[in-house]
């Protein structure tokens, strides 16, 4: 039984980081419709920002400078959202280009980013500077270190900063307008290009945050590292029910969770089939997952 | 017209064979330009079997390369360990991968748009990890020693045969069932079309020559490994159906062949740059995303697609 809760917190940390990355998947699928396969290279981008940052830095372990790599990586990934929708996505979006169109270019920009990647930091993976010391506590027969609860706690500080600007700001209701009625919205007088930008904007620092912490968790970065939490967190996103935000945040730690019970009890070589098993699965049999609003095809 | 048929049937293979002679020999053709000529035809024939799905039929795969697997390994197990003669083992890989094709394409009975595209993902990534972890299959090492039987002669007339078959089936009835199942699929259905059967028929053909090219890939490069067939691979697929020119079936099987001669173009303008050539894996991947780029961007029909009218 303490197996079981030992791999519960274990999962609990993995649920965090795909959660925060799903949520930046159901945004943008909210308001326009596309998968946007580049974020997971988004949060790749946000990993190497915090890990140039902290290479400059002189004392990496205290607290400011922890503080100052989180921001850094951060501020790159926002900047870098922003820069894809308005070079790739926005006047596609515009036109009302077919949804094929837009799912080409954004995979062609993952493929642009990774490549990028690989050309400056080059294939092999690198080691994240230790920025937190690693500490284990043990509570009972279950141990945790203070990174996994450092990553579990802050995850859940910014689901909820997340939540309260998209229910309480202004900014908040007009992203859940053109989320609800693009062309409605655009009528009533609401900028949908700035919302656009906003809305990828918050789901880029989210997962450049998740990209600094999956560099202090595993510790190690490499360009193609954002792919397979990419593809993972997308699966989150639509097991928790595509453009629903408190879906994506359950469907994160659900998977999670799935995740590191399969690799405990049955093997840790099925672990990245899980993920898309449970995608088939979902799509079969719950496309509206977990907290979705099933929507009926308007003719 | 059946004298002219009777003449395409007899002259295309007879004179790929005189090709094959000719190209074959190795003091006219180095290995290394025949070996991009029968690769052209092999991602020729992958393009086509992705432009037959997402092209013709409107239902975007992004999982070809799984397909392309199943093939792959199917065969090269049987030639392998069982020593099976490549015609037979090719047979296998297609009713394989077409079977694989048919249970894909059952989801299409819910799936629509994009979430049938990330199903198709899925599989891909299922099937790689599948073969990932089956020790018989070679597991991450893949299977060497593959005999090679294919060649330039059986490479392109497997194309010539496909797209003969493509063409043909576009013009028939159940090629324009298929046509019009992309352009409008609630309007196919309330004509009184089975949508699902046609959509799921699509797929299992499509698979099929996706298979169909695995098995030629590995009974050429005479060793598969399950990173041959990752999500990028599908990936270039798809961009060598968008360059080519979606659902027009002749159009992607050029924009196969141009993706898989730029690169060696490419290379030899990195040669001079020896930090670029350094990296000459990256710079072509890049290259492969600037192109996709341009072309949705400014070119969405490919360069032989024609330009819609607007609805």
């Amino acid at each position: 039984m303490s197996l079981f809760f030992q791999q519960l917190i274990n999962g609990l940390a993995w649920g965090g980081i795909y959660a925060l990355i799903a949520i930046g998947y159901t945004m943008v699928y909210g308001i326009m419709q596309l998968i946007n396969f580049a974020h997971g290279d988004v949060f790749m981008a946000g990993a190497f920002a915090g890990y140039v940052i902290a290479q400059l830095l002189p004392d990496k372990s205290s607290l400011p400078s922890v503080i100052l790599v989180f921001l850094s990586a951060m501020l790159f990934s926002t900047f870098l959202g922003i820069l894809i929708e308005r070079l790739g996505y926005r006047s596609l979006w515009k036109k009302n280009a077919p949804r094929l169109s837009l799912l080409i270019v954004a995979v062609a920009i993952s493929l642009l980013l990774e490549n990028v990647g690989l050309m400056i930091f080059g294939a092999a993976p690198r080691s994240f500077p230790s920025i937190i010391p690693s500490r284990s506590f043990s509570l009972g027969s279950i141990s945790f270190t203070n990174i996994q609860v450092i990553v579990i706690l802050s995850s859940l500080v910014l689901m909820v900063a997340l939540q309260l600007i998209v229910m309480r700001t202004k900014m908040g209701r007009a992203m859940r307008a053109v989320a609800e009625d693009s062309e409605m919205s655009a009528l009533l007088g609401i900028p949908r290009e700035r919302i656009l930008s906003f809305t990828f904007a918050l789901g880029s620092a989210l997962a450049g945050v998740a990209g600094v912490m999956v560099a202090i968790y595993t510790p190690q970065i490499n360009p193609l590292m954002g792919i397979l939490p990419g593809l993972k967190a997308f699966v989150s996103a639509v097991l928790g029910g595509i453009g629903s935000i408190p879906g994506a945040m359950l469907g994160g730690f659900v998977l999670g969770e799935a995740e590191t019970l399969v690799s405990a009890y049955i093997s840790s070589s099925y672990r990245d089939l899980l993920a898309f098993l449970i995608l088939i699965f979902v799509l079969l049999f719950l496309p509206s997952g977990l907290l979705g609003k099933g929507v009926a095809e308007k003719l | 017209m059946r004298a002219k048929n009777i003449i395409l049937v007899i002259g295309i293979p007879f004179s790929l064979w005189l090709i094959n002679h000719f190209i074959s020999n190795p003091s006219i053709f180095s290995p290394y330009i025949l070996q991009i000529i029968v690769l052209m035809g092999i991602n020729a024939i992958l393009a086509v079997s992705w432009d037959f799905i997402s092209g013709v039929t409107g239902q975007f795969s992004i999982g070809q390369a799984g397909f392309m697997a199943i093939g792959a390994y199917s065969s090269a197990f049987l030639t392998l360990k069982y020593k099976v003669p490549f015609l037979p083992a090719i047979l296998f890989a297609l009713i394989l991968s077409a079977i694989a094709g048919f249970i894909v394409g059952i989801p299409t009975l819910r799936l629509r748009g994009d979430y049938l595209a990330i199903a198709t993902l899925g599989f891909g990534e299922i099937v790689r990890v599948a073969i990932l972890n089956m020790p018989s299959l070679g597991g991450a090492t893949g299977l060497k020693g593959i005999p090679i039987y294919s060649s330039f002669f059986s490479v392109y007339l497997a194309l010539a045969i496909t797209l003969w078959f493509c063409l043909a089936l576009l013009k028939s009835q159940p090629g324009r069932i298929l046509l019009s199942i992309r352009e409008d699929e609630i309007a196919s259905q309330m004509m009184g079309i089975d949508v699902v059967k046609y959509k799921v028929f699509a797929f299992t053909f499509s698979a099929a020559l996706a298979g169909l090219a695995g098995a030629l890939y590995a009974h050429w490069t005479s060793l598969v490994h399950p990173d041959s067939f990752s999500f990028m691979k599908s990936i270039e697929i798809i961009l060598m159906g968008v360059l080519g020119g979606m659902g027009t079936i002749y159009g992607p099987a050029v924009g196969g062949m141009l993706i898989t001669l730029l690169p060696e173009g490419l290379r030899l303008l990195l040669e001079q740059n020896p930090l670029l050539y350094q990296n000459k894996d990256f710079v072509r991947m890049l290259f492969f995303a600037i192109l996709l780029l341009f072309f949705i961007i400014l070119r969405p029909q490919g360069i032989f697609g024609k330009r819609e009218a607007k609805g």
